[in-house]
């Protein structure tokens, strides 16, 4: 957005030198426009910023707010009690923080074991139905959440899964798997089988193909899609209010439990440190996904 | 072929087809240990298919393969002991030259040290000395391209397979690369089959040429054999023939009479089919002369100039006999629209029955 506003104004700026031929419009006339429509530019971003930043920012300062009522528009008073208490390290934020990334961590993997060898079958293969099976990983999506989630636990109280970290687990692998199979088979399907050929041609096994030229080929898209899973079930609150309840809490949770409590520091907090990895991690995809890979994607 | 010796490659009766339909339909071909084979037609004559069924890449829906005498038909490709050049190379982009030419080497159980020793020997050979540990992505497609040579050759293969590897190369490179190949073939020994669509590649590469026209061979010869006595309308065009004209053989004593349509004729005495006959001729083949020449053993054709142009070397022309167009290449400036004889040689045209279908012109 800042190019278009660069470039606007180096296209003003040759206009304002005096050019011996006319052409067309006066030289104030032009100077006019150029700078109405780079206002015009910087009020846009403005507003675009405001919508984007404007509840971050009051995140922020309700984080450092130690006591903020009406009728000030701003914190009566500033301070970092509310982070010593977050981060102190037997708080239950601290805790919930593990439990979240535990489970964010192992919600990878086995969302990883399952595209893997489903993304590789549904790129090479050729299998019947193969339409229906891409669909298949679509559904979690498609229903409303509460819906399934209500039924879900009913299942797992059954066995025995609900409050369980396993349980949460599988809720979230289950919600992962749409990113992580169908990134995974176009990763699949973007490797040239030129390549897998040349190497079973000289003498590879099938098995030692893949895991010498398929997997190191297709594992940026892999790698990207796990982060997409590990972010999913880092911010996933349905599935674990449903299925973790009471036994397992983790940041989202913790953070609907401060906010209904009114404790909005503890929620501010809780919110801005559940943004450090998707930012983070959003940098990080941008490398790995690449053009080919995601013109895969659904196909 | 020597009986006694056996094949490197056999191929009987082979059949493929993609889904039910037929790709090759009994293709026969057996290939001498050493030999260098060109297969040679135009795209979608299942030449491509032929090489990918050698290599293992394709299943075949009936027929066998025999590599040195062993039946490789139900194999997989990596059992088969050979190796292949691909058009794209087929480089792995995230290993080094060492990992990509070494690789065959590693799945072999060969211990580091001589991995590296033997890679510099081939990089050597191929004049890639020093570029062990680029990517592979560094380097230009000639680099690239044999670097893909030298991890084919890596594992001194008996049977080395290329699949068009030189056509996505500047001209250049091309003929550069084609000579080393083939002196390196002559210098290893291996057996080579080479598909192509480049009639010049095919011919200035291969020991025996395998013409290939709609999942079937259609000649199998030298270079010489199939240039300059094609077997069919369909390889004559594909030679360079693409001009045709029909004529009428008539006996005349001991030899023939043949008749052009617009009463000229020439008498010869070479074996010919008698009766309507078309005949095909390259652009060299056909010369310009006087339009009223008489010239023993040739046709001459009066006709009109309608085009020049300077390929280099000598001029092509276009000549307008009737209704016809010819494409003449001659040596001699002639001014466009002079009134020309067309001479054509009757030992240089290509003669088939003018009922025979008409084979498809190759663009």
């Amino acid at each position: 957005m800042s190019g278009n506003v660069r470039t606007s104004l180096a296209s003003a700026a040759p206009a304002s030198i005096p050019l011996p031929v006319n052409q067309g419009l006066p030289a104030p006339r032009v100077r006019f426009w150029a700078y109405g429509s780079t206002l015009f530019k910087v009020l846009g971003l403005g507003a675009f910023a405001f919508f984007l930043f404007g509840p971050l920012a009051n995140l922020v300062l309700w984080s450092f707010a130690e006591r903020w009522y009406a009728p000030f528009k701003l914190p009566v008073t500033y301070g970092t009690r509310y982070w010593e208490v977050v981060f102190r390290p037997t708080g239950d934020a601290m805790s919930s923080l593990l439990t979240s990334v535990g489970i964010a961590c192992l919600t990878v993997l086995v969302a990883l074991a399952v595209s893997i060898p489903a993304g590789y079958a549904l790129a090479r293969l050729k299998l019947p139905w193969r339409t229906a099976l891409m669909i298949l990983f679509l559904l979690p999506q498609a229903f409303p959440s509460v819906a399934i989630y209500i039924n879900v636990a009913r299942v797992f109280y059954s066995i025995g899964l609900t409050g369980t970290v396993p349980g949460v687990v599988l809720v979230h692998a289950a919600h992962g798997l749409v990113y992580s199979v169908w990134i995974a088979a176009a990763a699949f399907a973007a490797v040239d089988r030129d390549l897998e050929l040349a190497a079973r041609n000289i003498g590879a096994s099938p098995l030692r193909t893949f895991f010498t030229i398929t997997l190191p080929l297709a594992a940026p898209g892999i790698m990207a899609s796990a982060i997409f899973v590990f972010l999913e079930s880092l911010d996933e609150f349905t599935g674990t209010f449903f299925v973790g309840v009471p036994q397992v809490t983790t940041l989202p949770l913790l953070l609907y439990n401060a906010s209904m409590g009114g404790n909005y520091q503890i929620a501010s907090i809780t919110a801005l440190i559940l943004l450090v990895p998707s930012v983070l991690f959003m940098l990080v995809i941008e490398r790995f996904l690449k053009a080919d890979v995601l013109s895969k994607v659904g196909q | 072929m020597d009986s006694s010796v056996v094949a490197a490659i056999d191929v009987d009766r082979l059949q493929v087809s993609y889904g039910s339909q037929p790709v090759l339909h009994g293709v026969n071909l057996t290939v001498a240990p050493g030999e260098f084979i060109a297969i040679l037609g135009s795209s979608g004559c299942g030449k491509t298919t032929l090489l990918r069924t050698i290599a293992g890449f394709q299943k075949a829906s009936g027929g066998s393969i025999r590599l040195f005498g062993r039946d490789v038909v139900d194999m997989p490709p990596e059992k088969r002991g050979m190796a292949m050049m691909f058009q794209s190379y087929a480089l792995w982009p995230h290993m080094t030259v060492l990992g990509n030419v070494g690789y065959g080497l590693r799945l072999r159980s060969v211990p580091k040290d001589e991995i590296r020793s033997r890679v510099a020997a081939i990089l050597k050979i191929l004049g890639l000395s020093g570029l062990e540990d680029r990517t592979v992505t560094n380097l230009s497609g000639g680099q690239r391209q044999r670097v893909a040579l030298g991890r084919a050759l890596a594992i001194e293969p008996k049977i080395l397979l290329l699949d068009e590897p030189l056509s996505n190369l500047d001209a250049k490179v091309r003929i550069q690369l084609r000579s080393e190949i083939k002196s390196l073939q002559n210098r290893l020994g291996f057996t080579a089959v080479h598909v192509t669509h480049d009639r010049e590649e095919a011919m200035t590469m291969a020991d025996r040429i395998v013409v290939m026209d709609a999942g079937r061979i259609v000649q199998v010869g030298t270079p010489e054999e199939v240039f300059d006595r094609p077997n069919s309308p369909f390889v004559a065009s594909f030679m360079g023939a693409e001009n045709t004209i029909e004529l009428d053989v008539r006996p005349s004593g001991f030899s023939v009479e043949v008749h052009a349509g617009n009463g000229s004729a020439a008498t010869w005495d070479g074996p010919v089919p008698v009766g309507p006959v078309t005949a095909y001729f390259r652009d060299d083949a056909a010369s310009l002369e006087d339009p009223h020449a008489h010239i023993d053993g040739s046709l001459v054709l009066p006709g009109r100039i309608a085009q020049r142009t300077y390929p280099g070397g000598s001029y092509r022309y276009l000549v307008a006999v009737g209704d016809r167009h010819f494409s003449v290449t001659d040596g001699q400036y002639h001014e466009v629209d002079r009134p020309v004889g067309l001479r054509l040689p009757l030992e240089l045209l290509h003669l088939f029955p003018a009922t025979q279908p008409k084979g498809k012109v190759h663009a």
